[in-house]
């Protein structure tokens, strides 16, 4: 009992330390500059070639603004002294936010969008060794997976409640591994390397028992801090709410596959009814 | 020929996939959501039990979603086999089955299948109705082989 009140202290302190205005605009500056982005890049893009679909201009609103809710405003504040509360911001600013946003193919946006000159020279660095890196499965997976597993199961947890830059980084770093794990899974923008769909779905599926596991383990351990019954609530947030994720991503890989696969004769069909 | 037997493998792991996935399914929805017999976590679990817990839990949501694309795939191309995909999913149930009742629930005691005394009464009837899936579907598939078998001395 005591020991649940000294906690809750510190929750509350560590909120006023970290939860000033600043650092939630700090987080939500970079999502209001690519939603205005965005925006203008579909309006002047598309007088030139033919309309943006509108379904990804939704799907990027729409992530950008889960995005902003899970760093800045009254989740957030709430996110920082509650844990299920916490979870609810990473399965946001983690998971969904970086799906639609790697649905509303923001690359080929950019690509269209740029002078030929300027789309060659991002063609040129998405093909480079950096990008390979970090677009590659198992170097996103390690990034994403293991980033949580080190926040959650050592002292980082607690130090980013006590520390601003350390608040802003983690949340950075939770949203662009979120990204880049996305993107090394389904392509919907240009890759580098296009690996095989078996490669694809092999990391993913042991990149999803990592964050399964480590879901029960925060159920059963709660990281420093946090009473039991918020990371019970939280462990199994985190599990079922990934679940629901996940299986969007496993539904587009496998439609991707399915597309790519499509029989010859049918190919030739469609081809004969496009010329006719 | 070539084509046709692979075919008939792929009309057998879409079925092997689907059921694996479907049995996890229920599991998940009647055992752990509206009976609430599973817990989600039990103290007794060991590390490893936690670790293969996870990996079949992500695999078999994986494998539900694969298995009904593959089945999509063969029926686009004129061949699903709905005997030989019975045979598959009948194994893949009932192989999962077994190992969540003798791995999961006994070596690994990542929980219980319901946290009553006689808990040997619930675990019998698990395993072999996981032992009757499994029979039924190797029967199926012994008899599509033989079926394919009859079919390729028919065309010479």
């Amino acid at each position: 009992m005591n020991d649940h009140r000294h906690i809750h202290q510190i929750g509350q302190s560590g909120m006023e330390h970290a939860m000033g205005i600043l650092p939630q605009l700090i987080l939500a500056m970079p999502f209001l500059l690519v939603l205005i982005g965005y925006l203008f890049a579909v309006i002047y893009s598309s007088r030139r070639y033919k309309p943006w679909p509108i379904y990804r201009t939704a799907c990027w609103i729409l992530g950008v603004l889960l995005a902003l809710i899970s760093v800045a405003g009254p989740l957030a504040e709430r996110a920082h002294s509650d844990f299920t509360f916490h979870m609810i911001g990473h399965l946001l600013l983690g998971m969904l936010a970086p799906l639609l946003l790697v649905l509303a193919a923001p690359i080929t946006l950019l690509l269209r969008t740029l002078s030929i000159p300027k789309a060659r020279r991002l063609a040129h660095f998405l093909r480079g060794r950096l990008s390979r890196l970090y677009t590659h499965p198992v170097f996103a997976s390690v990034l994403n997976i293991g980033g949580l597993w080190l926040l959650y199961t050592t002292e980082l947890f607690s130090m980013m409640h006590e520390h601003t830059l350390l608040h802003i980084l983690i949340h950075f770093h939770v949203f662009a591994a979120g990204y880049l794990f996305t993107v090394s899974m389904i392509y919907t923008d240009p890759v580098a390397h296009r690996l095989s769909f078996l490669y694809r779905s092999i990391v993913l599926v042991l990149a999803l028992a990592a964050h399964g596991i480590l879901s029960k383990f925060i159920y059963a351990n709660p990281p420093a801090g946090i009473p039991v019954e918020q990371a019970e609530r939280g462990g199994m947030l985190m599990y079922y709410g990934g679940d629901a994720v996940d299986v969007i991503i496993i539904f587009i890989l496998c439609l991707q596959w399915y597309r790519a696969g499509r029989p010859r004769v049918s190919s030739r069909n469609s081809v004969a009814a496009q010329t006719e | 020929m070539g084509g046709e037997r692979s075919e008939a493998s792929r009309n057998l792991w879409s079925g092997v996939l689907f059921g694996l996935g479907l049995v996890a399914f229920i599991d998940e929805a009647v055992f752990h959501q509206l009976l609430h017999w599973h817990h989600f976590y039990d103290k007794s679990t060991t590390d490893v039990g936690l670790v293969s817990d996870g990996l079949f839990h992500a695999f078999s949501w994986f494998a539900t979603v694969a298995g009904l694309f593959m089945l999509a795939d063969l029926r686009r191309r004129n061949a699903f086999w709905l005997t030989r995909w019975m045979g598959g999913m009948y194994v893949g149930s009932g192989g999962f089955q077994l190992y969540d009742g003798i791995v999961h629930h006994k070596l690994m005691r990542i929980h219980q299948i319901r946290y009553v005394d006689n808990v040997v009464v619930y675990d019998v009837v698990w395993n072999i109705a996981a032992l009757i899936l499994i029979v039924i579907g190797l029967t199926l598939i012994s008899w599509t082989r033989n079926k394919s078998k009859k079919r390729d001395e028919h065309m010479r």
